[in-house]
């Protein structure tokens, strides 16, 4: 590791679940590597310890859903070198990113018994639409393998080994049968990125896009065979509306069908 | 590479229960014994230890996308034809360690890895299967190029073929003269006979290694009547096929880099690169380097990779092929047209996977006809 100051590592957290960051802690073994290998500097899921910036690395989890979050990443950006973030909230908006398809006054007016407490946008969006970012990692949760790798590659100053190819090669080289075309079951696989280690598609579940739109995408080819299996437009629509449904690419297939 | 077999031992018997004494034998030699078996609604090839676990009465339904286990009308063991996994996964596996360094002192101490694994015996490989193994062999033993793993796993392994009766839909290996009878490069090749009086097999043996085994087992003289049954099911296989490839496709794609077709398939196309995965002839990999946190240790991994991924063509400055079109045309023109001037051999032996495996049922076939037809008749 170059110089002899461990590199300061901030985590912070925007709307979101918390699972991403839980990713991390849930790297039991390689916990105390990471520990000893950088400094946790602001990391208030597993420290209520704080120690200024600026920052070698910060981990950003959770999308931008409103004002005070829009202001407070131009904040963490300003005091990080590098910025990468973690999980489907931060790279694409979130599950909460359904709300940009609605009228979210109507939501507060109906939901909220006093709506004037609510300070919200109008919509969640992905971090890179508000700051540039050094790396997405993708996935609703991310894959600890893959945390470990991006944490890797930052300490040995080396690029992560994450493919942005489809979740097919991961069926295939793990030897798992496709659920398409032996069962006729819709799989968003053949257009999601690869990295969840393979885990519905080997339970015989089609893939449900948590890792977002693969690189170069051909959603409209697959929802056309989607309906040759017999789904109707409106669950076209809707398999596009999940952890991703404001990817770009989903985002537009699902708009394609409603 | 011992890839040439021969024995001159005539052709012989098996009974249906037989089978389990090939197995015991075979494992008794040492060797792994993988084989046919239904898994996750697919017959796929995985280590096999009871003749009871091959998959007795299921035939394959193929179609472009489309795969289904169906209860055939008799209790044959290799009425299905060929499935998702290919011999590939066991003879080049699909993520390989080929080396591993640890830190010492400046520098860094290698060490390859030792291959352990027991030497396989492959039972029920297709005609089709037997020649994508020998363009494997041209592609990782040529002189210019040799993988010591590969070639080793290769010279060890001891090949059971099956002669097909039943070609799938998707099948077209005899227009690509790779079938649909095993002619050579085996060391058993077995026939399966089944009717009303019996269920047997008629065993030729391929090399010395097979003939050598045969003894062992417990057989009986074949005559006239079980050689002519015989042939008549490689006939009737050859008979039923019911795609084929264009004639001289090689030279017809060179004729059309930049053809329509290339962009109408482009529509279609996923990339998704399950046709290059399925496929037992592509070999294309990616190496990757991977460190332990602390930066002790590392790793070097070979694992599958394909022309349908934006990574595959990065260079300097980015990706060359950026659009579907031109990753698709790399592929089928590699399979076709340029894998000749590569190895001086197809790139495909017409077993039909990537047209099944295709989430989408594009057809090579198909692909080859439209452009040969855009020509008009000639
Ligand atoms: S199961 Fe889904 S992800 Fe896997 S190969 Fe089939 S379509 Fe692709
Ligand atoms: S190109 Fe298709 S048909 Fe030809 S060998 Fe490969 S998978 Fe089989
Ligand atoms: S078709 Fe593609 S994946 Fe297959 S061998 Fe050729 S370049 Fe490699
Ligand atoms: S031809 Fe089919 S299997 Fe191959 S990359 Fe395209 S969609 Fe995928």
């Amino acid at each position: 590791m170059a110089g002899k100051r461990k590199p300061k590592l901030a985590v912070w957290k925007f709307s979101s679940c918390d699972g991403c960051q839980l990713s991390l802690l849930d790297c039991e073994d390689e916990l105390l590597t990471v520990a000893a290998s950088v400094e946790i500097a602001y990391f208030l899921e597993a420290t209520r310890a704080t120690i200024k910036g600026p920052y070698a690395l910060s981990l950003v989890e959770g999308s931008i859903s409103t004002p005070e979050d829009a202001e407070r990443i131009r904040a963490v950006r300003r005091q990080s070198k590098v910025l990468i973030t973690i999980g489907a909230c931060a790279t694409s908006g979130g599950i909460q990113a359904l709300r940009n398809f609605q009228d979210v006054e109507q939501f507060i007016s109906t939901v909220y018994a006093r709506p004037e407490f609510i300070d919200t946008l109008a919509t969640s969006t992905a971090i890179a639409e508000h700051v540039p970012v050094d790396f997405e990692l993708r996935g609703c949760p991310i894959d600890k393998h893959q945390l470990l790798e991006v944490l890797n590659a930052f300490l040995n100053g080396r690029k992560p080994n994450v493919p942005r190819h489809s979740q097919c090669i991961e069926c295939k080289q793990a030897g798992t049968v496709c659920v398409m075309v032996a069962r006729g079951t819709p799989c968003l696989g053949p257009v999601t990125q690869a990295g969840c280690g393979n885990l519905c598609p080997s339970c015989n579940r089609g893939c449900y896009g948590c890792f977002g739109p693969k690189e170069t995408p051909n959603p409209a080819s697959l929802s056309a065979r989607f309906g040759e299996l017999g789904m109707a437009q409106p669950a076209v629509k809707q398999i596009y509306r999940l952890f991703n449904a404001h990817a770009p690419e989903f985002q537009q297939e699902s708009q394609r069908h409603e | 590479m011992a890839t040439h077999y021969s024995s001159s031992a005539p052709p012989v018997r098996l009974g249906r229960h037989s089978l389990q004494a090939l197995i015991d034998a075979l494992r008794g030699d040492g060797y792994t014994v993988i084989g046919p078996r239904l898994e996750d609604a697919a017959i796929v090839y995985a280590p096999l230890e009871s003749a009871d676990s091959l998959p007795e009465g299921w035939v394959d339904q193929q179609e472009g996308g489309h795969y289904r286990l169906l209860r055939g009308e008799r209790p044959a063991l290799f009425d299905y034809v060929v499935g998702p996994h290919s011999w590939k996964r066991y003879l080049y596996p699909p993520r390989q360690r080929l080396w591993q360094a640890h830190k010492q002192g400046k520098g860094w101490r290698v060490k390859e890895p030792l291959d352990n694994t027991a030497p396989y015996a492959f039972i029920g490989v297709r005609s089709c299967e037997i020649h994508a193994m020998r363009i494997q062999d041209r592609v990782f033993d040529n002189g210019a190029f040799a993988d010591p793993a590969y070639i080793k796993r290769r010279q060890q392994a001891f090949i059971v073929a099956v002669n097909c009766a039943h070609p799938a839909a998707t099948c077209f290996c005899t227009s690509m003269n790779s079938g649909p009878r095993a002619k050579e490069g085996f060391d058993l090749c077995m026939t399966e006979l089944l009717d009303e009086q019996r269920h047997e097999f008629l065993v030729e043996a391929g090399s010395d290694k097979g003939a050598a085994l045969l003894t062992r087992l417990p057989h009986r003289p074949c005559d006239e009547n079980d050689l002519r049954q015989a042939e008549a099911v490689a006939t009737a296989a050859s008979q039923a096929m019911q795609r084929e490839m264009a004639p001289d496709v090689a030279a017809l794609l060179k004729r059309h880099p930049e053809h329509p077709r290339w962009q109408e398939v482009a529509q279609r196309c996923l990339s998704c690169a399950n046709c290059t995965q399925v496929c037992p002839t592509c070999f294309c990999s990616t190496v990757e380097d991977v460190t332990d946190l602390s930066g002790q240790t590392a790793q070097r991994w070979r694992q599958w990779d394909s022309c349908f991924t934006l990574d595959f063509s990065y260079i300097h400055g980015g990706s060359i092929r950026r659009e579907t079109r031109s990753r698709y045309r790399q592929w089928m023109t590699h399979k076709l047209s340029t894998w000749h001037d590569q190895f001086d051999t197809s790139g495909c032996v017409g077993c039909g996977r990537c047209i099944t495996w295709c989430p989408v049922g594009i057809d090579i076939t198909e692909e080859a006809k439209a452009i040969r037809d855009s020509e008009g008749g000639t």
